[in-house]
């Protein structure tokens, strides 16, 4: 129920106007982060509340992106993709729960 | 006893890697076989510790070794496929096989905490190992560029798996 506190107004408000305004700058965007050579690259991205995020990795072993505050856990199969749609603003941290040295960071702020 | 069988463990795979079957470098068959053996002697290992441990971070630890050595081992298998080559048994396969028995008889005769203290000390000692020896001797010895860049990214993924094995260590402290 986490939704329901302080940022729902300005979230609804959003969304109410991107219904009104289909074609805005506001949609969202797709991410995409290369896994290769056992790293993330780009290791730091930037992105918005509703983008979606996307690993794909050029890896022949598994791997995850796991954020260190336990907000999400995505697998990413060898050679294969793993997403998420980011639904909160925050610094995230995130890395391989396989291969502990693999890192990266999410900036996510509030829709422009 | 662990101590000396770590540096025993390494001496040997140093010793015989560098000087070579005819005391030359190891030849790429040599190489393939003898990282092939010591993935499939890790994911033994790790066998071993899922069937005796109930500790969460030493199984999670054992299934991530389970996984990673056996993707690597099934490259390595398609690479050698493809380049027409029959891996080649050597004294170096032999001796890590022959510790690696060794160990598992000592292992198995361990239980609880004492094991998976045991199991945990000694992945860091046999990463250790292989890594120095694929720095070192098999990576720069290896002629074939394919192979090469497999050994390489091992290395870089089994240098992860040193690191989580010391940290493993640390808390089971």
């Amino acid at each position: 129920m986490r939704w329901l506190r302080k940022g729902r107004p300005l979230r609804l408000a959003w969304l109410l106007g991107l219904a009104a305004c289909p074609v805005s700058s506001a949609v969202a965007e797709t991410i995409q982060i290369r896994v290769e050579d056992l790293g993330f690259v780009p290791a730091q991205v930037s992105a918005h509340v509703g983008d979606t995020v996307e690993w794909v990795s050029r890896d022949f072993v598994a791997h995850t992106a796991t954020a260190r505050d336990g907000r999400w856990d995505v697998a990413i199969p060898a050679d294969g993709k793993g997403r998420i749609t980011l639904t909160r603003a925050g610094a995230v941290a995130y890395y391989c729960r396989y291969h502990p040295g693999m890192i990266g960071s999410i900036s996510i702020t509030a829709p422009p | 006893m662990r101590m000396r069988g770590t540096a025993a463990l390494a001496a040997l795979v140093l010793s015989t890697i560098t000087a070579g079957a005819q005391g030359t470098k190891p030849n790429d068959a040599q190489i393939a076989h003898i990282a092939y053996t010591a993935g499939q002697i890790d994911i033994k290992a790790a066998e071993l510790a899922l069937q005796k441990s109930h500790n969460k971070e030493v199984r999670a630890f054992a299934e991530d070794m389970m996984r990673d050595h056996k993707a690597v081992n099934d490259k390595a298998l398609a690479l050698v496929k493809k380049l027409n080559v029959t891996p080649q048994d050597n004294d170096t396969s032999k001796g890590l096989v022959k510790q690696a028995d060794e160990k598992e008889a000592s292992l198995k005769k361990l239980n609880g905490a004492a094991f998976d203290k045991a199991y945990a000390e000694n992945e860091v000692g046999f990463h250790k190992t292989v890594n120095g020896a694929l720095e070192s001797t098999l990576i720069p010895s290896a002629s074939n560029p394919d192979l090469k860049d497999l050994l390489r990214t091992g290395l870089k993924i089994f240098q992860g798996h040193e690191q989580h094995a010391e940290h493993v260590v640390q808390a089971l402290k």
